[in-house]
């Protein structure tokens, strides 16, 4: 059962067989530009002694050596653009500064396909151009913004370009411009909810109908909480700036899985310990070779997101295969209001300071819907002062700190020494108290 | 003279695990001032031996410090503490902190100080007849 609209009819109801013919013709394109064009890449081809000229059906792919973060992060700036920058028109980056960013570069074609991606993507939840819709991710190097509002426009919705915070003047913009989808992070939505509640909002007058959720996971529980507390169907949108942003995937009526775009993205499932490709329906890490790019082609990319692949065409009719949602990962990453830190990142930073030692804990919560993470660090005996003054300056440094490194606004807790526990090898070293608060 | 300062975790029982300590060690409090903000506290006192203390405070894990400070005498009367900030304040010398007790006998009451510029401040204070203790043995 389908009530909206197909963006792309050819596409998206394409029989298998026809897609994979196209997929191969692509795939083995972007394999031969990567080996011409990506010298990480082309070393790794050559380590296996891998022809990219011999690839010639889609199960050659599982023999192809992976992409990971840190491939890309080893080729800052540039070193993962395939075209020469005249040809790049933007650039998005994941957060972090130096030897910690990934860049990823878009040509005009890059643009065209996401604005396409994310139009499909906004297009199977209904929306269409009479929608008004509010992006409030935030806008930047963080793909989230730009992205819904390229899909938006391209689609012929009238876009507000709200970006993120400030949420009263949110609620004033959504009630006064009549907006009827709202683009954020689910947990903002939420918290945007709370604050309009507050304020004696009364959602019976609006016209909000449509929610367009991602980049942090989300429970099946939140989205009947969002759609209890705001007046509207909350759909999934899934994407990563290292694939291209939001419309890698995006969730049907149905809301059984997400579609991915298949003819710009071929997803695999594989075993994240030994790198084994894993059959349909098998859970797994998410891998994803990029079909049609030019600016940052990946090929194999591992996501560290979990998930699984259902081959069977949708009731909604659509062909393109649906991932299951993500809810956890491969590695250390935490997704703190809709932003990527890596631990080490957290580290880095509180190793540069003198006046604390190098032991940490990081504690996220759910405060009214919001994340909020604390950072606590020992105070080094001697650097503790007896001024109040010197131990709040000390404080707030490292909070900016991490708030330049993290893009993220973290609280401080300075600990007496030794009261963090040390441990041979792993300590635990994130206590996530997330997850029990989310349905309160 | 010498004061003592540890830093204290905002949680309870952080301040009596200190005390606990003191006592075990048969430590008496000469003087002492607790200063807390919304994150943290520091507990400053004076007392007998304060290099020592320092050390085995810092060897059951606290964050502790010695601080050069001014302990002087003043007259347990009105204006007596305004006498001697009055007496700093004329030469520009800012005081970061200061905590003040009386002495249960006399008729002194007695002032730590904590000062910018030490050796300037102790000198003008002499100069002005103000009591500089170098030892609290009330």
């Amino acid at each position: 059962m389908r009530t909206t609209p197909l963006w792309d009819e050819y596409y998206e109801l394409l029989p298998r067989e026809e897609l994979e013919k196209i997929q191969l013709s692509r795939l083995k394109k972007v394999l031969i530009r990567a080996y011409h064009n990506l010298p990480y890449y082309r070393n790794k081809l050559e380590e296996r002694k891998i022809n990219p000229y011999d690839i010639n059906s889609l199960s050659c792919l599982s023999h192809l050596p992976f992409t990971t973060k840190e491939d890309l992060r080893q080729a800052y700036p540039f070193g993962a653009i395939a075209e020469p920058l005249r040809n790049v028109v933007r650039v998005h980056s994941s957060s972090g500064t130096t030897g910690t960013a990934t860049v990823v570069g878009y040509t005009k074609k890059d643009i065209e396909s996401w604005s396409e991606l994310a139009a499909r993507a906004l297009s199977s939840y209904g929306v269409d151009e009479e929608d008004i819709i509010q992006v409030s991710f935030g806008y930047g190097l963080f793909t989230g913004g730009l992205g819904i509002h390229y899909g938006a426009e391209n689609l012929g919705a009238t876009v507000v370009p709200a970006s993120a915070g400030n949420t009263l003047r949110q609620i004033q913009i959504m009630k006064d411009l009549q907006i009827t989808v709202l683009a954020c992070t689910p947990s903002y939505a939420l918290y945007l909810a709370e604050v309009a509640r507050e304020n004696n909002i009364n959602w019976k007058e609006s016209s909000l109908r449509i929610g367009v959720f991602g980049a942090e996971p989300w429970s099946e529980e939140m989205r009947e909480d969002i759609e209890k507390r705001l007046p509207i169907r909350a759909f999934d949108i899934y994407g990563l700036s290292e694939v291209i942003g939001p419309g890698v995937a995006f969730e049907c009526e149905t809301k059984e899985g997400l579609h991915i775009s298949e003819d710009h993205f071929l997803p695999e499932i594989i075993d994240p310990q030994t790198g084994r490709t894993l059959p349909p329906g098998e859970e797994g890490e998410l891998v994803f070779t990029t079909l049609t790019k030019e600016g940052t082609p990946v090929i194999r990319y591992r996501t560290g997101d979990i998930s699984s692949l259902n081959y069977e065409t949708c009731a909604c009719g659509r062909t393109l295969v649906r991932m299951k949602r993500v809810f956890s990962r491969t590695d250390d990453m935490l997704i703190i209001r809709g932003v990527n830190v890596y631990p080490s990142q957290i580290e880095s930073v509180i190793l540069s300071f003198e006046g604390v030692e190098p032991y940490y804990q990081i504690v996220l919560t759910r405060e009214n819907f919001l994340d909020q993470i604390e950072v606590q660090v020992e105070v080094a005996p001697q650097f503790f002062s007896d001024q109040i003054k010197v131990l709040e300056g000390l404080k707030k440094q490292i909070e900016e700190k991490l708030k330049t490194e993290l893009n993220l606004s973290c609280e401080v807790k300075l600990l007496e020494p030794k009261s963090i526990t040390r441990s041979e090898g792993k300590s635990k070293r994130i206590i996530d108290l997330r997850k029990k608060e989310e349905i309160s | 003279m010498k004061q003592i300062s540890v830093f204290l975790e905002n949680r309870p029982g952080s301040l009596y695990e200190v005390l606990y300590k003191l006592k075990e060690e048969g430590i008496n409090l000469r003087a002492l001032s607790l200063a807390d903000t919304a994150e943290f506290g520091v507990l400053r006192f004076i007392a007998e031996n304060p290099e020592e203390i320092v050390e085995k405070l810092k060897k059951e894990n606290f964050a502790a410090t010695l601080t050069e400070v001014l302990a002087v005498g003043i007259e347990d009367r009105p204006g007596g503490l305004a006498e001697v900030v009055g007496i700093l304040t004329h030469q520009n010398i800012s005081i970061e902190y200061l905590y003040a007790f009386v002495s249960p006998q006399g008729e002194r009451a007695y002032v730590v100080l904590r000062v910018e510029k030490l050796a300037e401040a102790e000198k003008i204070l002499r100069e002005n007849h103000i009591p500089i203790l170098d030892k609290l043995t009330i």
